[in-house]
């Protein structure tokens, strides 16, 4: 009895801590979930995949996108994509960065060295949004942070499946969020109007009464439903809040006859695997010690398990003569 | 509990030279050597420790963090992403603080709960249980501070939102709420001034705290504990010494506790936190859904739960404060819940309320949200105005056994004598032991 109720404790206050991780549900879409080789307690990184994820970062995300908390250096460190590091040093000489001024005071830009971070895209914030219409492309150093899934089932299930995430250290929502961000560019989709002013979703994306909708706001006490259309210079994206997203798809021009990337590994070469390939990468870009903390993370609660059994056994001894 | 015997022997010339002049080790041993403690205690009474070395394990990872945290609106952000990357084991100690935090809340949670249970809070433990009102109170405020210095977009906009909330004064006195958030803020609005006061308080606080449980053990140590049966300690019997019996207890639910802790540092270092707070804090940008941490949702929801902005931070303000009063507030002449059929009801709905409301203040506040979060609320405070007098008053306690003593014997299923009905709770005068 007491023993549950010690247990019933720390699960209420586990599924009340797991509530903060919850959002709002609305407009929110649903997103699927991916196996991820640095998922649960002995999940790490895949290297050749960061070292793919790395290769599709620099030939298509970096265009617009910075990554400027990464060092060249870290692409070398252990537990990262390990790239020799005689072709990082190349690699790095290929970025311009300010070097310490020169003896006439002048900051005079030079190539970048192993301990150098990679250079901003920008001046400044403004400047971004002036080149790519009002947009700002955001740094991808701390991206698969930054995002996150969002539980859509019922809510009585919610505290269970909480409980399933912390149990099985469900951590890779950014990077899953990321794939589903990849996957989402999608045609617009087709509503019909009724004559009630109601819009209800249809496959056929032309006719009398279609309309093409990102999103439709139900229009409350009778009032027609309104069609929320593609406002100019945005894309649709199924898996982006709001479903108006000022990225254009990256993977636009990829054909099975003209791939966008070429891997030299023989990984096969579509979306699908490039989209898991820059998640991979952004999640190590933005938790660079996770294989390092996992390994160290099973020891410690090894030792932890053994030790509260063995303060178990003591404390039974301890209290054996007495009745408590 | 002062009068038990003494044991102490000095171990040699030293501490014999030293307890002439300053008898610090004398008093530690008695105090946590010595001391009796109810034989009956379950693990519930192991989060008092639990909660010592939270509170120690915050302050060393904290004063860690600090040697490295820039407090500045233009290098805040980064310096916790350069501990995290750059300094040495800074990606294990940064975890170990932010999720430390969230722990040291559970264990205060079960702590705060069970008092609530076995009716801790009554005489002679009020001035204790009104300390512990303070240490809560203090640890809320150390850990909104402390949420505010990784600056990202959740520290900026909660610090917006709560601090805000003071401009409510303004329907009392005009200009003075605005006035007290100009204060707070050190401007007109949250920059890395109020980022910089924010840290510095963020480091005092915890020794505020320290002082505060120093005066909570002390308190404890002149009630004695309170104990599953709610029993007065009548006879030698009914106690055991601290060392080993209760130390030992500690280690092991501490150790077990740890599991949980390490779990979450090392396996889901960023369950407990928010997205959100991964992006770096922007004044033009407001995020969707503004949150607190998980600790605070069940009184952010009861906040948004009064149509009224002065309203909403009265209530979720008198939701804390009113724990201060609850040992007038409860009529029950028996302590413990164990033997109260009716309350013990009544107790775990109000725990299904706190944890409802702790779901419903991760939600947007709109549709059924709101009108659940009001039933709850008006439970909340149903529970201590109402329920607490009116079923102590009128609830017949259940049968008790006359000691500590017996209530074990007969839980070992030595059947040793009947117990009497509602003896033995709250004794006028405890006799001498």
């Amino acid at each position: 009895m007491l023993k549950t109720r010690t247990i019933l404790g720390l699960a209420a206050a586990l599924c009340l801590g797991a509530s903060s991780a919850a959002f709002a549900e609305g407009d929110q879409p649903h997103i699927e979930r991916n196996t991820w080789s640095f998922g649960g307690m002995f999940g790490q990184y895949d290297k050749a995949q960061l070292q793919r994820g790395f290769q599709v970062y620099r030939e298509v995300c970096a265009s617009c996108h910075s990554l400027s908390r990464i060092a060249f250096r870290n692409l070398v460190q252990p537990g990262g994509p390990e790239f020799p590091e005689e072709a990082v040093k190349a690699l790095a000489k290929e970025y311009e960065v300010n070097q310490p001024p020169n003896d006439d005071g002048e900051v005079v830009k030079g190539p970048a060295k192993l301990s150098d971070r990679f250079p901003p895209l920008y001046a400044n914030d403004k400047a971004a949004r002036a080149i790519h219409n009002g947009a700002l492309p955001p740094d991808l150093s701390v991206i698969a942070k930054a995002r996150g899934l969002h539980y859509d089932g019922p809510w009585y299930l919610h505290p269970w499946s909480m409980l399933k995430d912390i149990v099985s250290s469900y951590q890779e929502g950014g990077a899953d969020y990321i794939v589903g961000l990849m996957h989402g560019y999608k045609p617009v989709p087709s509503y019909k109007r009724d004559d009630k002013g109601r819009l209800t979703p249809v496959t056929e994306t032309s006719g009398a009464g279609i309309e093409q909708c990102v999103s439709v706001t139900h229009g409350e006490h009778g009032q027609p439903d309104t069609c929320n259309q593609l406002a100019d210079g945005m894309n649709y994206n199924a898996a982006f809040p709001g479903h108006q997203i000022a990225m254009i798809n990256p993977f636009a021009a990829h054909s099975k006859d003209a791939p966008q990337v070429t891997y030299q590994d023989g990984t096969p070469q579509t979306v699908d695997q490039y989209a898991k390939d820059i998640a991979a990468f952004l999640s190590w870009a933005s938790d660079p010690t996770l294989d390092q903390r996992k390994q160290l993370g099973w020891m410690v609660i090894f030792y932890l398990l053994i030790t509260t059994g063995l303060l178990y056994i003591a404390k039974r001894k301890v209290w054996s003569g007495i009745a408590h | 509990m002062s009068g038990h015997e003494d044991t102490y022997k000095p171990g040699g010339p030293v501490e014999k030279w030293m307890d002439e002049r300053l008898p610090l080790m004398r008093m530690m041993h008695g105090q946590f050597v010595d001391f009796p403690t109810p034989r009956n205690l379950n693990y519930l009474w192991t989060f008092g420790g639990i909660l010592t070395f939270c509170l120690v394990a915050q302050i060393v990872t904290g004063v860690v963090l600090a040697m490295h945290y820039v407090p500045s609106a233009g290098a805040a952000f980064d310096s916790v992403q350069h501990i995290k990357r750059d300094v040495n084991y800074g990606w294990l100690i940064q975890p170990l603080h932010a999720v430390g935090g969230s722990m040291f809340f559970i264990a205060v949670y079960v702590h705060i709960f069970r008092g609530l249970y076995y009716g801790s809070y009554k005489a002679p433990r009020e001035v204790l249980w009104i300390l512990g009102v303070f240490i809560f109170l203090a640890m809320m405020a150390t850990a909104f501070l402390g949420y505010t210095l990784p600056w990202g977009q959740m520290s900026f906009w909660g610090v917006t939102v709560i601090t805000n909330l003071f401009s409510s004064l303004d329907e009392v006195i005009p200009g003075l709420g605005t006035a007290v958030v100009t204060w707070l803020w050190g401007g007109y609005s949250v920059t890395g001034a109020t980022l910089n006061r924010f840290f510095s308080l963020h480091y005092l606080l915890p020794f505020v705290i320290c002082g505060l449980v120093a005066l909570h053990i002390w308190a404890l140590h002149v009630a004695g504990q309170n104990n599953p049966d709610g029993l007065e300690v009548k006879s030698k019997s009914d106690t055991v010494p601290m060392s080993p019996y209760a130390v030992m207890k500690d280690m092991f639910g501490l150790s077990a506790f740890l599991i949980l802790f390490a779990w979450f540092v090392f396996y889901a270092p960023d369950y407990l936190g928010h997205a959100d707070n991964y992006i770096e804090a922007n004044p033009l940008v407001t995020p969707a859904h503004i949150v607190p941490e998980w600790y605070f949702l069940p009184f952010y929801a009861i906040l948004r739960a009064i149509p009224s902005k002065l309203g909403g931070v009265i209530a979720m303000f008198a939701a804390v404060g009113i724990l201060a009063f609850v040992p007038w507030l409860d009529w029950s002449r028996v302590r413990s819940a164990k033997y109260r059929p009716i309350f013990k009801w009544f107790f775990w709905l109000f725990v299904i309320a706190c944890l409802a409301l702790g779901y419903l203040g991760a939600k947007p506040p709109e549709g059924s949200y709101v009108t659940w979060a009001r039933i709850f609320t008006a439970y909340y405070f149903v529970f201590f105005l109402v329920i607490m007098p009116l079923v102590g008053l009128l609830e017949t306690p259940s049968k008790m056994p006359g000691s500590i003593t017996e209530s074990v014997l007969v839980g070992e299923g030595h059947k040793e004598g009947g117990g009497t009905a509602a003896a033995g709770a709250v004794p006028a005068a405890p006799e001498h032991r």
